[in-house]
């Protein structure tokens, strides 16, 4: 057991409502007719496609294969056809359409062949690049590619492992009965991560109103071959924040704009455990999730989706959307944004979907002036100053807004959340953030476009250089080359003489045949040319 | 009174060859302001400004030649960070050499193209491939936008298009709090 425990700074207690989601069982979800996988499912580079539209496909089968590091793989839910890949509504704060597959399912539901791995008769790297094409990214919310969080740093070693099985945000219960019912599954899924990063400890983080899964993870523990403690953590939001739970349980902050493994910590959430031993031990990618479905539906509870299911079936499953619904909300109440529409898949990043309505989430009043309370500083669990990023990021001060760690915010709305004044400050440093990223990315641009045209004007200089060069060159050979000239003349005029002589001794085969009287007229005609010609040179 | 003379003289020597020799050792090349200047322009090249490049508009700018408020593609925050780095007041952009468009790139009709490159000399930044008698077409990522490909071509296949907002390069909006009528 562990045995101390530290506090991060600030935190806020929203109601939870988990209980309304968190009695029942995971229920598989009937197999929907059409799945729409978005390629972007993660953080980084989109994958290349490797299907084309009319291809079959079976459960399982590589779509789009993860381009470059930072990537990951899609993989088919189920087997069936490919009937389109085009530009469709994915689950994005922007409401904006991006490159989709859409799979027909034929219903059979059958398997690509697949098979465990054995990882540790395996180098590490050959387990890595193999997650990396299992299409393996943290399911808690952020989708990072779990091979390049698993990589074995020299610099620095991972002494920690954390699983993230907090779940602060309310609404979600998708990891509790995850853990509840799978911890064994997990259990392996840790195993194997601890191998890969050679960590010396491994503790599972558990928020402290979720004691059955704190008890299953515990019992599951028991039985690993490897010691993993279980620690239950006081609930308090936002504590399942990578940073905030490594504060909690190890003392150690994350340096700003540092990573976990600088301090000798990696944190990951425990459904990724649960899909790395799904890949792993059984060659399952990842084409289902857990999701919990709450807020304004008549039967909520956790389902096993496969990717790509619409948001409405997946709904449907549920019971349907009461009446009063208005809309749904990916994610939390905390830190999750309104669907653009119904219709949007289900994707990796899906942990809850909340139909809501105004009596659950009542529309923001208007908001009033800041009063420098601070009470969101008080609220802040990364100890930033929320009241001053405000200002630079009203004002469009972005520069100073950068200063002052505008990028060590976690967008956790705990200050928006306190605000009595009803400021939507995560609004602003969302604003402020993608402006002050856009304006790297031009800065970037605006670099090479110099460094291309500095090349382009010393290119024209040099060619122009040369070009003056050459010129002299020739300049100064003309006039050397005088008594050359005479010699090339002579040459000349000599090839000419040759070429004359042998013109004058071919006698045309085609003439011997021809009747006597055409042959006379033949040589009058070569007698009168020959006449002009001499005449011609004469004059 | 000799002594102290000659203290001085000593040190005033001393000191004059410390300064001249690292007059010589640390000399600057180049004028550090132009540098500063230019890395504030937005590089686009287009000579809307009046000068052949944007080096040479900072040049000018650095002199006392020109105005800051002549470059339309850094628009507004560009004539901003001008005055700040300059320490002058900000002044609304000049009109005359034209108003800031949405950020657009090149993008050449391959149907129609002839081949001539003329395109190809005109690009500041070599964001055009192609041969005499090829099709030529645009680098979309390396395309400034300066539009200056536009008027050489002599089938007029070159349009410039405004760049679509897609997911990978949208922006959280300014936080706006909706107006509702209610009466």
């Amino acid at each position: 057991m562990i045995s101390t425990l530290f506090k991060f700074h600030g935190g806020v207690h929203p109601p939870e409502h988990k209980l309304e989601s968190a009695a029942t069982p995971i229920v598989e979800v009937p197999l929907p007719q059409r799945l729409v996988l978005p390629l972007r499912q993660h953080v980084g580079n989109v994958p290349k496609l490797q299907v084309a539209v009319g291809d079959h496909v079976l459960k399982g089968q590589l779509l789009a294969i993860a381009d470059g590091m930072i990537s990951a793989s899609v993989h088919a839910p189920t087997s069936g056809t490919i009937v389109s890949i085009d530009e469709q509504l994915i689950p994005h704060a922007s409401g904006l359409p991006d490159l989709c597959i859409t799979l027909q399912a034929d219903g059979e539901d059958r398997w690509v062949e697949h098979r465990a791995l054995e990882y540790r008769d395996l180098p590490k790297a050959a387990v890595l690049e193999a997650l990396r094409a299992g299409g393996v990214v943290g399911l808690g919310g952020a989708t990072f590619p779990s091979h390049v969080k698993l990589r074995e740093d020299a610099q620095h070693p991972v002494r920690t492992l954390i699983l993230n099985g907090a779940e602060c945000e309310p609404y979600i219960t998708c990891d509790d009965r995850l853990m509840r019912e799978r911890a064994d599954q997990i259990v392996r899924g840790i195993e194997i991560m601890q191998y890969l990063l050679g960590a010396e400890r491994c503790v599972v983080g558990i928020e402290d109103n979720k004691p059955e899964a704190a008890q299953a993870m515990r019992d599951a523990c028991r039985l690993s071959s490897i010691p993993i403690e279980v620690a239950t953590v006081p609930t308090l939001y936002p504590g399942g924040g990578a940073k905030q739970l490594i504060k909690v349980l190890t003392g150690l902050e994350v340096p700003s704009g540092k990573l976990p493994t600088e301090i000798g910590v990696q944190c990951f959430n425990v459904a990724t455990a649960y899909t790395v031993h799904r890949f792993i031990h059984h060659g399952e990618p990842v084409i289902s999730r857990v999701v919990t479905v709450t807020g304004k539906v008549a039967r909520p509870g956790n389902f096993e989706v496969p990717l790509g299911m619409s948001i409405a079936e997946l709904v449907q499953a549920a019971g349907g959307a009461a009446p009063e619904s208005t809309g749904f909300v990916m994610g939390g109440p905390m830190m999750g944004f309104n669907l653009p529409s119904a219709e949007v898949p289900v994707v990796k990043a899906t942990n809850c979907i909340i139909a809501s309505a105004p009596d659950l989430f009542p529309p923001l009043p208007p908001a009033m002036p800041c009063i420098r309370c601070a009470r969101c500083a008080d609220a802040c669990p990364v100890n930033l100053q929320p009241q001053e990023l405000y200002w630079f990021a009203k004002s469009s001060n972005l520069e100073k807004a950068r200063d002052y760690h505008l990028f060590d915010c976690i967008e956790c709305g705990c200050c928006s959340y306190v605000c009595p004044s009803r400021i939507p400050l995560v609004q602003y440093y969302r604003y402020a953030k993608s402006e002050i990223l856009a304006a790297d990315k031009a800065k970037q641009a605006a670099d090479l476009a110099r460094e291309r045209n500095e090349f382009r004007l010393a290119r024209i200089e040099r060619e122009k250089q040369e070009r003056a060069a050459k010129h002299a060159q020739k300049a100064a050979g003309a006039k050397a080359d005088v008594a050359g000239d005479e010699a090339k003349k002579a040459a000349i005029a000599a090839a000419m003489a040759r070429a004359q002589a042998q013109k004058a001794e071919v006698v045309p085969q085609n003439t011997a045949d021809l009747p006597p009287a055409v042959q006379e007229e033949i040589a009058g005609i070569d007698a009168r040319r020959e006449a002009v010609n001499e005449e011609k040179q004469e004059n | 009174m000799i002594a102290a003379l000659l203290v001085m003289i000593v040190l005033a020597l001393l000191l004059g060859l410390v300064l001249g020799y690292s007059a010589l050792r640390f000399k600057v090349e180049g004028d550090p302001l132009v540098d500063k200047i230019d890395a504030i322009l937005p590089q686009t090249q287009c000579g809307q400004c009046g000068y052949p490049g944007c080096k040479p508009y900072a040049t000018a700018i650095a002199s006392g030649e020109a105005d800051i408020n002549q470059c339309p593609p850094g628009g507004e925050p560009g004539m901003r960070a001008l005055a700040d780095l300059l320490g002058v007041e900000p002044k609304p952009l000049n009109a005359e050499h034209g108003e800031p468009k949405p950020k657009s790139t090149a993008v050449i009709d391959e149907n129609l193209c002839i081949g001539c490159t003329l395109c190809i000399q005109a690009c500041p930044v070599d964001a055009i491939l192609g041969a005499a008698k090829h099709m030529h077409t645009v680098i979309a990522s390396e395309c400034t936008g300066c539009e200056l490909c536009v008027a050489p071509c002599p089938v007029d296949c070159i349009s410039m298009v405004p760049i679509p907002e897609k997911v990978s390069n949208w922006k959280w909006r300014y936080p706006v709090i909706e107006l509702k009528q209610v009466a």
